[in-house]
């Protein structure tokens, strides 16, 4: 298990040397511009600035490995999923059919949806990227700093900046109460019946959610005696000063969005680039 | 009285901290059904306790900061419709919150029926309704293979809702002593 959430490890490169708030404003741009876009070319375009990036980082891939089979799964179902219930989807968004082979009567592969659903599968494998960037190279107290600086309640930001605070303790509680049952005897292998299994697993949650329930209580009043949310703004301690390498990158980004709506409706005039009118 | 949208340190603490438990189990502790890739997940039994408990602006909070963090550490980056049908449903089943009782020791029949209706409406309105329309808005997904996964996703995280957060409300107001609960000795 991880119980270290993001394994984030303080280096001195450009990518970490800008500010949170830079980060999540890029994250999003550049992965709106990619969700609104089906077009193949821009996409791979994308693709390749985020592979830079990703390279400029200086992150390994040994940090990131598990999280790219997880991705490769995750793809290769929805791949095979997508011609399963819909093999003629492609067909209907381009409107014309290239048949390259068929299984059946109903499994037709046609050329429109091998686009699609290649166009899908490189729509999620260049966003990846940019996430795992954003979440590795960003501190993470600093996340909820910028969060609440781009306009989101504080409130709700320090909510999230708990989250990521309590998540190790919570995870090692988890194990630590998982562990003493299981020396008492709680089997949780798949040697147990199913339904022996679910109580089993009752008996690990119930202590670990009313240990967490006590917990919050204390926080809280803690919080209070404290003054916290007296205010309607707060400062906070770990918010970086915006410097020109912070515009440079977000005004990159936004580029990269608005060539996304530029594509959509100047060049192609829809989602779709279609290359068999 | 109970506001529906309070939100005090309480509430921003319990949304906080229940978003780390509910990542934990949405990451680690699944029901298999034996079908694949539909397990029960027992974090959306913890994210209806909590919304009953804390309102339903913490369930929302919750589920969503909850799944985005998980799904982003699984697979780099979160499916955006799924994780707001998730905020959607827990906030729905949050709405039930002023109606109980619960720290004050008291969950009978009529709660339990009130906190399941609410929270089975809740679900359905989020995994057959939200999830799968912003399946097809924002990623063009086909729409027969997402409203089949939203039926599934309804099903399984109600019954996960409805059983785990009932028997969780249940043994949490029994942890608590009621009001007026002390008499006087003559």
């Amino acid at each position: 298990m991880k119980s270290k959430l993001f394994d984030y490890i303080d280096r001195d490169n450009v990518i970490y040397n800008l500010s949170g708030l830079t980060k999540l404003i890029c994250f999003i741009a550049m992965t709106f511009a990619v969700m609104f876009s089906y077009d193949i070319r821009f996409i791979l375009c994308v693709m390749a600035l985020s592979a830079v990036i990703f390279a400029a980082s200086g992150l390994e891939f040994r940090q990131v490995r598990l999280m790219a089979v997880y991705v490769v799964i995750f793809l290769a179902i929805n791949f095979v999923l997508t011609f399963l219930f819909s093999p003629t989807y492609g067909t209907e968004i381009y409107g014309t059919t290239h048949e390259i082979f068929r299984f059946s009567k109903r499994y037709v592969v046609t050329q429109e949806q091998l686009l699609y659903q290649i166009t899908k599968v490189a729509k999620y494998a260049s966003v990846v990227p940019l996430g795992m960037i954003f979440l590795l190279t960003t501190n993470p107290s600093e996340f909820a700093a910028s969060i609440n600086r781009i306009g989101c309640s504080y409130k709700a930001a320090y909510a999230l900046s708990l989250t990521l605070r309590y998540f190790p303790d919570t995870i090692r509680d988890y194990q630590d109460i998982s562990l003493a049952q299981q020396s008492r005897g709680l089997d949780m292998s798949k040697k147990e019946k199913l339904g022996v299994r679910i109580k089993n697993m009752m008996n690990i949650c119930v202590p670990l959610i009313f240990s967490t329930l006590d917990r919050i209580e204390v926080i809280s009043n803690a919080m209070d005696l404290r003054g916290f949310g007296k205010k309607k703004k707060r400062t906070w301690y770990v918010a970086k000063k915006l410097k020109k390498q912070d515009w440079l990158a977000m005004i990159l980004a936004l580029a990269v969005f608005a060539a996304s709506l530029c594509m959509t409706w100047f060049v192609n005039q829809s989602r779709f680039y279609n290359p068999f009118v | 009285m109970k506001k529906l949208f309070d939100f005090k340190t309480k509430t921003i603490v319990a949304t906080g901290l229940g978003a780390a438990l509910f990542m934990v189990l949405f990451m680690y502790v699944k029901i298999p059904t034996g079908i694949p890739e539909t397990d029960i997940q027992t974090a959306y039994g913890v994210g209806g306790f909590f919304a009953a408990l804390f309102g339903p602006i913490a369930g929302a909070l919750i589920a969503f900061i909850g799944h985005a963090l998980s799904d982003s550490i699984q697979y780099g980056s979160a499916w955006w419709s799924w994780v707001v049908a998730s905020g959607v449903s827990c906030f729905i089943a949050g709405l039930v919150y002023p109606k109980l009782q619960v720290e004050d020791g008291i969950f009978g029949k009529t709660d339990v029926i009130r906190y399941n209706v609410v929270q089975v409406i809740g679900n359905i309105i989020a995994w057959v309704l939200v999830a799968p329309i912003l399946d097809v808005v924002v990623y063009a997904e086909p729409v027969n293979l997402v409203f089949t996964q939203g039926i599934v996703a309804a099903i399984s995280n109600s019954v996960s809702m409805g059983v785990i957060g009932s028997i969780l409300l249940v043994l949490y107001s029994k942890t608590r002593s009621k009001k007026g609960s002390l008499t006087k000795e003559v």
